[in-house]
């Protein structure tokens, strides 16, 4: 067995444990509906404890992290879950292996491993779960790890089926350092897009449930009342596009300087690079819409929505089916 | 959570003043100026417009463009005859230059100096000015915190304390006083709007610097066979495309010789067998009056030299073909770029020898450098480099049509006035050569060769037997470095007007009827601010750190 198709059964190992840790989270979810259900027997109590948690938490706290706002910001307090931390646990396995797939494939091809749709695939959606990772130590999102692990699974099962190329060497046009930098930086910003866009779907999944309980009507998806209120998604899903936004940003920089050496001017409308500008502008306007009256809260979520699939359609539907400079696909 | 639901440091479109809406006066050319002007510069219409920008962007990715892919566009012209005139009208191949996109980022732009100004006008004013006064009660404001002084604490030594406490942490101060009350107001991350106002303003040195710099530039592209020189003259390029304000004089005659082109295919890798490795293209540049220098061009490796950007863009084969007459006598003689048709290089070219023998002549040439031979009988090439090469020429005779003024491209050929001599159809089949071999012409015309570049090399070993060609792209853009800059500035200000805090700070010191003295500290975040409440009870912690240390004896007034 060589280390390429170690690789690739490393790979199809993190497939396996991360459908494993959507499992685990699913359950959650669906326990956290029946949590709900149990709070709602008295409604006045929950209610009134709610209030007085969210009032205790507001003056005097002085903890630096997140999490602890965030639990307690939440209309249905929702304790330890057992589902929850399998699925941490199943997912940080996952995300092992899915590491050493990589890193394997990147010693088998003797460089880097993003240079063909597949890799691209690969590496981007480590770099979506290790982004999801590193938020988890700061802020209690596991409620997001259904979203994350769900579309990490889906990537993955396409870049697998539909993506696979054998390793090949880099053709001249992409022996460049700026391959090193300026694709790891764009899946790096694409992972901090994913979850903005998870936080600004909660978002906007809250922020009904909140109008319809202070109409006094009835809510689905009732485990909706244990994630925090829609304000703090609103915050989270900002600090976290914005990263994601200042990548994006150095992406164009680093494509164009590399455009610049490769093909000998630095902007050219390439489709690529129209869907990159187009991304951007669309983020720009994400966070001048929080500063526009009318455009905060649902309005400004529905954009880091729109921003978030229009990063998938330059992914999966300009880099196969769109003619350009950018053909690196492999396939 | 009220506070930090708009952040305070934005502009946004003013609320009309009372009154207006009631009886509305009549506003006068003047008046509408200043009210277009006023909604062309709110946020609203900024958010509309720059949301707009990337709607219209995304057609130009759908239909192809002439900037980017011209060969695209004649190609759509010709699958879709009744919709691309009709695109056409509505600019669509030229989406980026179009008016109406054009429109869109110009009034963007407008609306972006229009706010950039007054804020940095206000900037300014805010930089030069003292922080608040504190506000009476800071109960309800971010981070409140409320400490009982240690006993024996003067209200003005711990309100000094807390002053140098802030100062140092970056803090601009002032001292207030009021009745029992002493405090200090501060406030930090101006950063964050000269961060702010550098990106906006470095966005508009983009525009500008592209908009009328690229003017002063020029691009060209010339083909080399190996051993040929170029010149830098305009007569020397191929093509050449300079901007509106480019002066030809101003081009610096070095010379350019491609000495040696040298490319790696994958040959171990059988997954990716045939795969270009590299290529690279070896020159020396003789600059007037200097000796030449070595120099390569690769294909991520352009060559900088005499002011311009030398890029390696393609490459090919360029077989040397010799036409001579019945006699012997060569009436032709060079080697002719061939266009690679495929991954393995099968290539094609066409010579035109329209003096010297009886008649005109044309030839059609197919060059595969590694000959192979499908079941149907047709030839491709199997591999790109030089293998097994081989040379088919068809052949055509009569009228070049060269002589009528049209222009005509060197890499194809009309045959609509010329005879079929040696074709597949032809009774005498397409000349095949490999190279040092030379074949009669039909006709008695007279011979060809093919000739062997490097004829000393041992029997079958082809590698240096045809000449390769190199195309390059030749640039001058004086706007790169300052659409660098920009770029960096734009980066810098980002980074700056997002993560810089723009906060305020109270430590307020009341003394209590008892003798005792009570503290209060809160602050205020203007803009997203996740860490000014931990900032807040981290002031209060040092600063109860440092009263608790401070001697216990009243301290001097301060004069």
């Amino acid at each position: 067995m060589n280390l390429n198709e170690l690789s690739i059964l490393s790979l199809y190992s993190a497939m396996g444990v991360y459908a494993f840790a959507f499992i685990a989270f699913a359950i959650d979810l669906a326990r956290r509906s029946s949590a709900v259900d149990a709070a709602q027997v008295d409604a006045q109590l929950a209610a009134d404890a709610g209030e007085s948690a969210a009032l205790a938490s507001g003056g005097t706290t002085t903890l630096t992290r997140i999490s602890a706002r965030m639990a307690n910001d939440a209309s249905t307090p929702y304790g330890r879950s057992a589902s929850l931390r399998v699925g941490v646990s199943l997912t940080v396995l996952a995300w092992a292996l899915h590491l050493s797939a990589a890193v394997l494939r990147g010693v088998a091809a003797g460089r880097v491993p993003w240079a063909n749709m597949y890799e691209f695939a690969m590496t981007g959606t480590l770099l979506i779960m290790t982004v999801f990772l590193i938020v988890l130590t700061r802020a209690d999102l596991r409620f997001l790890g259904t979203f994350v692990t769900g579309l990490v699974l889906i990537l993955l099962g396409i870049a697998a089926l539909s993506f696979y190329v054998e390793v090949a060497p880099l053709p001249p046009a992409l022996q460049s350092v700026w391959l090193v930098i300026h694709v790891f930086v764009a899946s790096l910003g694409t992972g901090f897009f994913a979850i903005g866009f998870a936080l600004s779907a909660v978002q906007l999944l809250q922020f009904k449930r909140e109008t319809l309980v202070a109409d006094a009507k009835a809510v689905r998806l009732r485990f909706v009342a244990t994630l925090p209120s829609a304000a703090t998604l609103e915050n989270l899903a900002y600090r976290i596009n914005i990263i994601g936004f200042i990548l994006w940003t150095f992406t164009l920089m680093a494509g164009s300087i590399w455009a610049e050496r490769a093909w000998g001017r630095y902007w050219g409308w390439d489709t690529k690079e129209v869907w990159t500008f187009i991304i951007w502008t669309i983020y720009a306007g994400y966070i001048h819409a929080r500063a526009t009256r009318g455009w905060r809260g649902s309005r400004s979520a529905w954009l880091a929505i729109i921003g978030f699939s229009a990063v998938m359609f330059n992914f999966g539907i300009v880099n196969v089916f769109f003619k350009g400079l950018h053909a690196y696909s492999g396939l | 959570m009220a506070a930090l639901s708009r952040p305070s440091d934005h502009y946004d479109s003013r609320p009309a003043a009372a009154g207006t809406e009631i009886t509305q006066p009549r506003l006068g050319f003047i008046g509408w100026l200043r009210w277009f002007w006023r909604q062309l510069t709110s946020m609203r219409t900024a958010l509309f417009l720059l949301l707009l920008l990337a709607i219209a962007a995304v057609p130009g990715s759908l239909v192809p463009q002439r900037s980017s892919d011209p060969n695209g566009v004649t190609q759509y012209f010709a699958d879709n005859p009744d919709l691309a005139p009709a695109l056409d009208t509505i600019q669509a191949f030229d989406v980026y230059s179009s008016a109406w996109f054009s429109a869109i980022y110009l009034l963007l732009f407008v609306s972006l100096i229009g706010c950039v100004i007054p804020r940095t006008r206000h900037h300014l004013q805010a930089l030069r000015a003292k922080p608040p006064k504190t506000p009476a009660h800071l109960a309800r404001l971010a981070g409140f915190t409320s400490r009982d002084a240690p006993a024996g604490t003067d209200a003005a030594a711990a309100v000094e304390s807390a002053r140098g406490l802030l100062k140092s942490s970056g803090y601009r101060v002032e001292r207030c006083e009021s009745g029992r009350e002493v405090s200090v107001s501060a406030e930090r991350g101006y950063l964050r709007e000269t961060g702010n106002l550098v990106f906006h303003s470095a966005l508009v040195g983009i525009l500008v610097t592209v908009g009328f710099g690229s003017g002063f530039g020029f691009s060209g592209q010339r083909v080399l066979v190996e051993g040929q020189t170029f010149v830098n003259t305009l007569l020397s390029y191929d093509s050449f495309n300079p901007g509106r304000f480019f002066d030809d004089a101003s081009l610096d005659p070095y010379k350019l010789k491609l000495d040696d082109f040298t490319v790696a295919y994958e040959t171990q890798n059988l997954k990716a067998f045939g795969q270009p490795l590299d290529f690279t293209a070896d020159v020396s540049v003789t600059k007037r009056g200097q000796a030449a220098e070595p120099g390569n061009v690769k294909v991520n490796g352009p060559l900088r030299t005499g002011d311009t950007d030398v890029y390696l863009l393609g490459n090919g084969y360029a077989p040397t073909i010799t036409v001579k007459d019945p006699d012997g006598k060569v009436v032709f003689t060079d080697s002719i770029p061939f266009l690679p048709q495929d991954a393995n290089l099968t290539s094609l070219g066409v010579v035109k020898v329209p003096e010297g023998l009886k008649k005109q002549l044309g030839m059609i040439g197919f060059f595969y450098p590694t000959q192979a031979e499908a079941q149907s009988g047709a030839y491709f090439s199997s591999f790109p480099d030089l293998q097994y090469p081989l040379l088919t020429l068809n052949v055509y005779a009569g009228n070049l049509g060269l002589d009528e003024g049209v222009p005509t491209s060197v890499y194809s050929l009309d045959t609509d006035k010329m005879d079929a001599l040696a074709t597949r159809t032809t009774t005498v089949k397409p000349l095949e050569l490999k190279p040092g071999e030379t074949q009669q012409l039909p006709n008695g015309l007279g011979s060809v060769t093919f000739d062997d570049a490097n004829p000393g090399a041992k029997k079958g070993d082809f590698s240096g037997s045809v000449l390769r060609f190199a195309s390059f792209d030749i640039h001058h853009d004086p706007t790169q470095g300052w659409v660098l800059l920009f770029a960096v500035l734009v980066l810098l200000g980002l980074l700056t007007s997002l993560f810089i805090p723009r906060r305020r700070v109270w430590v307020k010191a009341i003394r209590q009827d008892d003798g005792s003295v009570r503290l209060e500290y809160a602050g205020l975040a203007r803009g997203d601010d996740p860490a000014l409440e931990a900032a807040v009870a981290d002031l209060a912690d040092r600063h109860g750190a440092q009263l608790s240390a401070l001697p216990l004896a009243p301290t001097p007034e301060q004069n």
